[in-house]
Parts: C-alpha cells; sequence; structure tokens
C-alpha cells in the first residue's frame, strides 16, 4: 500500500495539463483519485507522472446547455447525486452517482473519473451508455467528441489515449431514465453484482426510442440493444418488458466471481433490465 | 456506596473529543526522531521451501539500513506468547513457508516508500510444495502441513481437559439411548462457521526505540495486552520486565486481533537494537490478511435428539476448527471457550468434539466472542430445525430446557458453574416488547401476498470476565514470559495533591469507553466530579499489572478491582476528613467535591484540604500513612455468564435472493450497567459485526492458499447504511461473583446475531423447502437455495 515513486504537477491550466501529458512517458491524470490512488498503492499502476487537475478552474462546474447538460471533469459523485439539473434530466446518472461506493467516495471522487477508469462494474458508465451521453476530450491536439457507446473498450479501458483528458459530459434531454442494482453488501449498497440503467422516449403511449445499458454482467459496461428493441415500438407492457429482459446478456460474454457465478449473473441482468424498465415505465 | 447519581447514568464518553477531532494519539500519531521504517517480505507460496535469499540488490538501493532473515534473529527464539501446542511461528520464516504472505525477510529503510522498493527487490528462490487449505482434507491427514506432525493438534472432548481441574459430570448421558427411542426425533446438519477478517479501522502499528545506554526498550504498539507483549519482549531479549516499556496508546478497534505477541513486535525491537534508531512499521490493509490473525472456520455437524414435544434428550456438536498454519496466544483456547458454552442456556446432555487442524492459512485466533459465537450458532442454528422438525414455536421449545432461575448456579454439562440466570424471563421481555404474536401473524399476511417474511429467534448465554483463578493453567496462562498465571484485574485510584483523582487500570481498551465507565465508579465512590478524574491505561510500566483487554473480562475483573481501590480511599479520606471537621469518620459524607458531616453540609472540606493533609503525614492522625491512593488486585471466584435474546425480521427477494433486514430486536442482560449508552455502544458494533458475518462476510482462500478477499473491495464491512437501528432494551440480573454486579457486554452482540439472522431466513424460505443455507447469506446463496428448494 505504498506506491512507487512518482512526480507529483498540479497545473492551473488545461493547456498547461495537457502539455505535460503529451510530454510525459507514462503520466495519469488524477482527478478525485478513489480509482488511481488505491491501483498505485497496490503498486499495480506505476506512473512516472501524476497530473492533478482539480486546481484548473471551470471543471467542477454542472450547466444547463439547452438541450443538455453539461458535468466537468472535477465535478464529485455527491454533486452529480444532488444536482437538480442532474435529477430533472438524467435521473439514472443521478441515481447512479447517488449508489456509487460510500459517502466518503462520493464526496471525493468524480463522475467524469470514474468513467474514464471504466470499471467493468461502476455504475455511472452504464448511465452515461442508456442517456446517450457524449465525452468531451481534449488533448494539445484539439478536442474531440466520443458517443458513451463508442467510449468503453473493454475492461478499465476506454476509447481515451494517453495524452487526452475527458473534460466534461455532455448528456442529452429528454426522455425517461433510471438506473437499478444489486450491490454486494446487499441492496445497492457497494460495488454491484448486477445493474442497469434504462433510458426511454414514451411520451405517445407507445415507446418511440429506448437504451438500455447493463454494468456487472460483462467485460466492461454495455448497451443491450437486443433488450432496447424488445420494446421500442410496444406500448411498454409487461410482456415487451419481460422480452427485453430475456434479451439481457444476448453476445455477451458474462462474467463470474464470488459474488455471482455465469448462471447468476446472467438472471440478475434479466431481472434488473425488467426492474427498470418497469421504474420508467410504470 | 453511591452519593452521587453518577454510576448507571447515560454519561457522554470523556475519551470522545479527542477522538472526533483527530486529536487522539495512536501509534502512527507518535514521532520519534530518526525513525526508520520497515517492509517485510512475504511469500507467494503457501507452502515452500526457501532455498535462498539474495537480498544484495536491495541493499545497494540508497536508503536501505538493513535486510533481516532468520539467520539473523534465530538467536532471540521464539515468541513466547505462543500456546505450545502445535507448530509455533518462528519470527522469521525459518527454511520454509507455511502460508502465503508469511514473513520471510525484514528490510529497513529510510521511510517506508524506500523499504517497500527494497523489498521488491530481495530475491527469494522457493521450491513450492503440496497445500492443505480445505479443512476436511486437512482433517483427513492426507498430507500434513508440517512434516510428520499430525494435522489434528489435540481435539476437546471435555473430559481430559477438566481432569483434576474441576468436577466432571458423566460424559453425555444417555444420547445415544435416546437416540434409539421411538418417541424422539433427530435432527442434524452440517453447518460452516466460515473465516473471517478480524477487521479494525486502524491496522497493527508498532514503533520501537531502543536505548543501548540505558539498556531498555520502549515499544508503542496498537495492542490489548501490552503488558503480555512487554513480558514477551523481556524473555525474548533477556532483559528484565521493567526495562520494558510498552505502550498502548489510542487503539482504534481489537476485535481480537490485537491479543497476540507478534513477531513484528519482537522484530522492529531487534532492529532498533541492532541499529541504534528508532524503527517503525505500520501494517498496510492488505498485509492485515496475512500478518494478523483471523478468525471463526469451522465446519461442524450439530445434531439434537428429543422427544416431539420439545425435550432435548443431548445435544452433540462434532466439528473441525482451522487453526492456521501456527499456534499463536489463543488459537487453540478459541475452540475451548466455545465448549465452555457447549449447552448454552439448557439443562441438556452435551457431548462435544473439537478438532484443532492446522492448514496453510494464516493463524486463527480469537474474533469478537471467540468460540462462544461458533457455539452459540451451531447450538440455536439445531434448535431452531429441532423447533421446525417438532412443529413447535421455537422460543416454546427454549423454555422447555432453560435453567430455571432457582437452580443458579448451575453446574452445566461442560462441567462449569454459571453464577446467575433468568432466561425465561428475559425471552419474555423480548416476546412482549416485540409483540410477537403480532409479529409472526404479520409475517404470515406477507407471505400470503408472495412476500418472504421470516423471524429469526436466538437466546443464548455466554462466559466473560476472565479469568477465575480455579481456571488458572486451562490454556490460559501467560506464566510464560513473566505474567501471572491467574487473569487478574487490577486498579490504582489516587487523589492527587489538588484534589483531582488519577485512576491506573491493567486494561487494555480499544473504543470500549474505559475512560468514561471507570471514571463513573470513581465519581460515584468519591463524590469526585467527573471532569477532575483522569483514567490511565496501556503502559506496562506505569499501569498495574493488567491482563488487558478482551473477552469482555475488563469491567467485571479490572472494574471490580477499581472499585475496591475506590473504597478504601474513601475510607482513608474519611479518617482524614473526620481529622479536619472533628468528626467520627462514621460520620462523614462524600459529595460535591468534598466531604462534609452527616447532618451538617456546612461542617465541609474539599477534596483538595483533605488530599493536602494526606500528604503532609504531620497533620495526619496518629498511625494514619502518608498518600492517598489505593492499589487492588481482584481474582474473580467465577467468570460471569450473561445471556440475551435477540429476534431479527428480514424479508427475501424471491427473485434475487437479496435479503434485507427490516427490523432487529435484542434484549441482554449483563447484570448491572454502569452507563448504559456505552452498554448500547457495545451492542451496536457487535450485532453489526454478527450481522455482517450472517450476510456477507467471508475471507476466501483459493485451492492455492490465495487469500482472495485481502481488500476492503472483496471484503464488505458493514456500514451503518446497511443496518435498521437496533432496537435495545435489557433484563438485570447481577451476578454474584463481584461488588458490582457486573457481567460484561463486549461481545454479547456478536455472540447473539448470526444465528437470529440465518435462523430468520431460514424461517422465511422454509415453506419452499430450505433447511438451511450456510454463511455468509450473500444473494446468490440464497437464491440458490430457492431455486433448489423448488426443484
Amino acid at each position: 500500500m505504498y506506491p512507487a515513486k512518482f512526480d507529483y504537477v498540479s497545473p492551473s491550466t488545461l493547456e498547461e495539463a495537457l502539455s505535460i501529458l503529451s510530454a510525459s512517458e507514462n503520466a495519469k491524470v488524477l482527478s478525485g483519485g478513489m480509482s488511481l490512488i488505491p491501483l498505485m498503492k497496490m503498486r499495480l499502476v506505476r506512473p512516472t507522472t501524476v497530473v492533478d487537475i482539480s486546481r484548473i478552474p471551470g471543471l467542477d462546474e454542472i450547466t444547463d446547455e439547452g438541450d443538455h447538460i453539461s458535468i466537468g471533469a472535477m465535478v464529485r459523485h455527491a454533486d452529480t447525486a444532488a444536482s437538480p439539473l442532474v435529477i430533472e434530466h438524467a435521473a439514472a446518472l443521478a441515481q447512479a452517482a447517488g449508489a456509487t461506493a460510500d459517502i466518503q467516495v462520493r464526496n471525493q471522487g468524480t463522475t467524469c473519473g470514474s468513467i474514464a477508469h471504466a470499471d467493468l462494474a461502476a455504475d455511472q458508465p452504464a448511465a452515461v451508455l442508456a442517456l446517450g451521453a457524449t465525452m468531451v476530450v481534449a488533448s494539445l491536439a484539439g478536442t474531440r467528441e466520443i458517443a458513451a457507446a463508442d467510449f468503453f473498450v473493454d475492461t478499465l479501458t476506454s476509447a481515451l489515449t494517453p495524452e487526452e483528458i475527458l473534460v466534461k459530459i455532455k448528456v442529452p434531454k429528454g426522455g425517461k431514465s433510471a438506473y437499478v442494482k444489486l450491490g454486494r453488501r446487499g441492496g445497492s449498497s457497494d460495488y454491484p453484482i448486477a445493474a442497469c440503467a434504462v433510458w426511454v422516449d414514451a411520451s405517445n403511449g407507445t415507446v418511440s426510442d429506448a437504451r438500455i445499458a447493463v454494468t456487472g454482467v460483462g467485460s466492461k459496461p454495455y448497451l443491450a440493444a437486443a433488450s432496447a428493441q424488445a420494446v421500442v415500438g410496444t406500448d411498454g407492457s409487461g410482456d415487451a418488458i419481460a422480452e427485453a429482459a430475456s434479451h439481457a446478456t444476448d453476445d455477451i460474454v458474462v462474467l463470474e466471481d464470488l459474488y455471482g457465478s455465469v448462471a447468476y449473473r446472467s438472471h440478475l441482468a434479466g431481472v434488473y433490465v425488467q426492474r427498470a424498465l418497469e421504474e420508467v415505465l410504470a | 456506596m453511591s452519593t452521587t447519581s453518577v454510576m448507571g447514568g447515560i454519561v457522554r464518553r470523556k475519551e470522545d473529543p479527542a477522538l472526533i477531532q483527530g486529536k487522539g494519539m495512536f501509534v502512527d500519531d507518535i514521532k520519534r526522531s530518526r525513525e526508520l521504517a520497515v517492509a517485510f517480505v512475504r511469500s507467494p507460496f503457501a507452502a515452500a521451501t526457501i532455498t535462498s535469499v539474495d537480498a544484495s540488490a536491495a541493499l545497494e538501493l540508497a536508503g536501505v539500513h538493513a535486510v533481516y532473515t532468520a539467520d539473523d534473529v534465530r538467536d532471540l527464539g521464539l515468541n513466547p506468547a505462543q500456546v505450545a501446542v502445535g507448530t509455533l511461528r518462528p519470527l522469521l520464516a525459518d527454511g520454509a513457508v507455511h502460508h502465503v504472505g508469511e514473513a520471510v525477510a525484514m528490510v529497513v529503510a529510510d521511510d517506508r516508500y524506500v523499504a517497500q522498493d527494497a523489498a521488491d527487490l530481495v530475491y527469494v528462490e522457493y521450491e513450492p510444495g503440496d497445500v492443505v487449505i480445505d479443512l476436511k482434507e486437512a482433517f483427513a491427514d492426507t498430507h500434513q502441513v508440517h512434516d510428520g506432525v499430525s494435522n489434528t493438534l489435540l481435539t476437546w472432548h471435555g473430559h481430559a481437559w477438566w481432569e483434576g481441574v474441576v468436577d466432571l459430570p458423566d460424559p453425555s448421558p444417555g444420547i445415544q439411548e435416546a437416540k434409539e427411542r421411538d418417541d424422539t426425533v433427530v435432527v442434524s446438519l452440517e453447518m460452516v462457521n466460515q473465516r473471517l477478517l478480524p477487521t479494525a479501522i486502524e491496522t497493527r502499528a508498532v514503533l520501537a526505540d531502543w536505548n543501548s545506554g540505558y539498556g531498555s526498550v520502549e515499544l508503542w504498539t496498537s495492542s490489548q495486552i501490552p503488558h503480555a507483549v512487554a513480558g514477551a519482549i523481556g524473555v525474548m531479549f533477556g532483559i528484565p520486565s521493567n526495562k520494558v516499556r510498552v505502550v498502548a496508546p489510542e487503539v482504534g478497534g481489537g476485535f481480537g486481533v490485537k491479543l497476540n505477541v507478534y513477531p513484528d513486535e519482537a522484530l522492529v525491537c531487534f532492529a532498533s537494537r541492532e541499529l541504534g534508531r528508532p524503527v517503525r512499521w505500520t501494517e498496510t490493509r492488505r498485509e492485515a490478511g496475512f500478518s494478523s490473525t483471523q478468525g471463526r472456520g469451522w465446519i461442524g455437524t450439530a445434531t439434537i435428539t428429543g422427544t416431539r414435544d420439545g425435550k432435548i434428550l443431548g445435544y452433540e456438536l462434532d466439528a473441525i476448527c482451522d487453526m492456521g498454519a501456527y499456534t499463536q496466544n489463543l488459537t487453540v483456547a478459541v475452540p475451548l471457550l466455545g465448549l465452555f458454552v457447549a449447552p448454552g442456556q439448557y439443562d441438556i446432555p452435551t457431548s462435544y468434539a473439537l478438532h484443532c487442524v492446522v492448514t496453510n492459512t494464516p493463524t486463527t485466533d480469537a474474533y469478537r466472542g471467540a468460540g462462544r459465537p461458533e457455539a452459540a450458532y451451531y447450538l440455536d442454528r439445531i434448535i431452531d430445525t429441532y423447533a421446525r422438525e417438532i412443529g413447535m414455536d421455537p422460543a416454546d421449545v427454549r423454555k422447555v430446557n432453560y435453567w430455571k432461575p432457582d437452580q443458579f448456579p448451575v453446574n452445566t454439562a461442560v462441567g462449569m458453574t454459571m453464577d446467575t440466570g433468568d432466561y425465561e424471563m428475559n425471552l419474555d421481555a423480548l416476546l412482549d416488547r416485540v409483540g410477537y404474536e403480532d409479529l409472526k401473524a404479520r409475517r404470515d399476511a406477507a407471505r400470503a401476498e408472495g412476500r418472504l417474511l421470516g423471524i429469526g429467534l436466538s437466546t443464548y448465554v455466554e462466559v466473560c470476565g476472565f479469568g477465575p483463578s480455579a481456571l488458572a493453567g486451562l490454556g490460559f496462562s501467560w506464566a510464560g514470559y513473566g505474567l501471572p498465571a491467574a487473569f487478574n484485574g487490577s486498579g490504582v485510584v489516587r487523589v492527587q495533591a489538588d484534589g483531582t483523582c488519577t485512576v491506573t487500570i491493567g486494561t487494555g481498551p480499544s473504543g470500549q469507553g474505559h475512560e468514561t465507565t471507570w471514571a463513573q465508579i470513581v465519581a460515584d465512590g468519591l463524590g469526585i466530579a467527573m471532569e477532575n478524574i483522569e483514567v490511565r491505561h496501556g503502559d506496562s510500566l506505569d499501569s498495574p499489572m493488567g491482563t488487558g483487554t478482551f473477552g469482555s473480562r475488563s469491567i467485571a475483573v479490572d472494574g471490580t478491582a477499581t472499585y475496591e481501590a475506590t473504597k478504601r480511599v474513601r475510607e482513608k479520606a474519611a479518617t482524614i476528613a473526620g481529622h479536619l471537621l472533628e468528626a467520627a469518620s462514621e460520620d462523614i459524607q462524600f459529595q460535591d467535591g468534598g466531604a462534609h458531616v452527616a447532618g451538617s453540609p456546612d461542617r465541609s472540606v474539599s477534596w483538595a484540604q483533605i488530599a493536602e493533609s494526606a500528604y503532609q503525614p504531620h497533620t495526619l492522625p496518629e498511625g494514619v500513612e502518608g498518600g492517598l491512593e489505593s492499589s487492588v488486585v481482584f481474582s474473580p471466584p467465577n467468570a460471569t455468564w450473561p445471556f440475551g435474546s435477540h429476534m431479527a425480521l428480514v424479508e427475501v427477494d424471491p427473485t434475487t435472493g437479496d435479503v434485507d433486514l427490516l427490523e432487529y430486536w435484542a434484549t441482554d442482560d449483563c447484570g448491572n450497567v454502569i452507563n448504559p449508552m456505552i452498554v448500547d455502544g457495545q451492542l451496536h458494533g457487535g450485532i453489526a459485526q454478527g450481522v455482517a458475518q450472517a450476510l456477507f462476510e467471508e475471507a476466501i482462500y483459493d485451492d492455492a492458499g490465495n487469500l482472495l478477499t485481502t481488500s476492503l473491495i472483496d471484503y464488505p464491512l458493514p456500514a451503518a447504511g446497511n443496518l435498521p437501528m437496533f432496537s435495545l432494551d435489557r433484563t438485570v440480573t447481577p451476578t454474584d461473583v463481584n461488588a458490582l454486579g457486573v457481567k460484561g457486554i463486549g461481545e454479547a452482540g456478536t455472540i447473539g446475531s448470526a444465528q437470529t439472522i440465518v435462523n430468520a431466513v431460514v424461517d422465511a424460505l422454509s415453506h419452499l423447502g430450505v433447511r438451511h443455507i450456510d454463511m455468509p447469506l450473500r444473494p446468490q446463496r440464497v437464491w440458490q437455495a430457492i431455486e433448489d428448494g423448488r426443484k
């Protein structure tokens, strides 16, 4: 639990941070540190330079941008969970942020940090997948946008390159969303054994669009496309929901660990797809 | 004795202002100049021969002072604070390792970072061997953990053990005959009481400063037993105990894990002596899974033979208990503690076989409850199963078999004498408060709607207040390293010259609120205000001879010593006050910070005036010696036997197996209560740990002996949000073995709770064909049981 030697820098502008990242062999970005620091202490990650972005002004804001809301790189889980904007327009993300870890971690860790970390069972990646969010990524070369659906590549691997910083997330407004989970200590407490975020557009009595994301089940948080297809175009009745649930792990290699066998996790994926859909279509 | 009403009242904890402001002084807060830091090189194998250790690269690293191996410390001998049964742990692995994480070499460097870097550069060559992790496999003895030594170190049956110590009852009379009768039922269950990591918030930490000028050593250590550590260090280094100062400052949780003398405590002393500088080691959370003791780890079959109307004719438990690879302080004594309470609250023939078996895993030892939660778990689970089998309410079955209050003191089926008890009264108090019949109706109504509600009941008796001198020599003796064989208690009460009071006790608290509770005892006796009483502990040279804090023993033993010392100080103060006030000492009363003549409140002196006289002997009456203090050592005639009744209401999610603990009630009886808030606090923590064992905690090893749950991500601890607000109440049945009438409460919550939860979950699922689920009742297991039951 003692990290290997590293340099620590705390730039005051984004440009400075990006320059350091670009110039360093093996630098890592530090925001809240709730994932990076434990990995460093176990010496599973040994960055030469740690670039702390917490002193860069303007990264800790949640703003209303008309058709979407924007969540900056330094917005803490607790702030995401408590934000009236997020609660109103992106309920699944507020719920996922509120169900992340414990209160100490939620006060320190950041939403963008959790997403950039791309843990296979993290809460908030599922929410941004379901909400169809866009990741805004900066490097010295400029800014690019990555759709959430393209962002999560594999376990602990995102589409970010080593020179890039995830500076904000754009979450579109509209529709209705929810996040439900089973955690390791029961209920929604702790790391998910399985969890699901859903977003639907069901304004006219029929489900015109839907996205369903599952976390804790496969090697990365994923969009269950077949589940979404099963409810789109229906009235969102129990049959449609059950059909959606039955496709929760289509084409997914379900993982197992101390908390869940393949059979149990596959079962749970369906259960939580069903429960999330019931919540938004009730 | 009471002239004020401090005793028995809710008094806010004196220790909390410092602790909640972060101003408490823990080992890591104590700094010495020129400190060096230690990191250990640990084995990646659970069984291996060490063929070579190459420290040359590590020694070349700037800032590294030394790398020590077994060769360097062999002369110190073995840590004497280990029960001499089985293979004892060497200070550093000597030629072979027997569990993953065993320390092979110790690196000392300028700071912990350099030490860790250097530890990574120590190259150890191993020749891996076969491992034994599974308990049943170890018991079968097909492969020995230690070459040529049976894996079964001993089996506690009772009889050989008790010979010559207590009168033996007839061994389990009539159980076999009862089994063969036509009118009896026999119910049996194999159950696992899983391995646990006793996780204190403060990991262990040590800091040694050897002074070659004085020929003495100071050791700060996060320990429950500073005197025992001092005794063992003295023996190993060949210096008298008055040259060893061991200080346990604030200790951030113990739970039994700090009830050992550990190799690292000796090793930092050694390194400090060799290098002439203070040396520190602080255990990391991850290391704690290797370098500290673990808890529980039993697999056993419990059997009840009884009539169809609830009369139990025999209780049998045959269990294999995991010792880990080496035995340490109380390793083999933990099952024995379970044996002490084997028959529970019941007048029932009992037969016990507890096999102490080694495996290639870290050592087990006491964990909150230490043998008693295991015993209560097996007994109460099988009683519940028996009640279900014969169609009786589990509360009624218990009542049929309880010892009755007029039978006390009772001699139990395992040869123990229990002091006082009124179990049916206690259970009825719980059932009345809960509204048991209404609760059952609520459960049944919910079940009719397809919801899975379950009610769990457990009633337990435990044993604490160690220890009676009659039990000295029963494997609990620490006499091998200069401590008394009996676990006595001690207290020194001194009134200072300014009229304030210092109380010094032999306990080693780790959050139990001793500073408050002991101050209440003294405030009550002397009429000195709480804020003018300082309670000190944990310094092997400054505290009176002390046994430490474990087994819920402190209040019954050291508390009583302090109570007696307080009485003696008061008697002397009354003599002095009588002299000053020209009144008879019998007429002196103590109140409001001073003494006055009964009936004449104006004729008074303050404690400062009494003390001023006490410290000037020429002002004292003829024959009265100077000073105003008393030191008492108390040897209890018996242990104490607290008891209680716990109940839980759970709801199981039939689709996921998730268990929701809706409500938890406990009615405990620990005799007289000095501070109800502290007693409740002990219960809250204890119940939380028992619930956590029932629902999610488990130390899991793979087949190669790797601990898979070394981080708190994989080893979830209970948090407030996982628990309902506990509803607590108590009955009061004082003990007659000490003057305070107190029994002890530190472990009751843990002992009463795990089986309460499991009984509740099984109750919720019994109509689905579920008879038992092994802990922890993680959602998957419960879901699987539901699935299997439906088949």
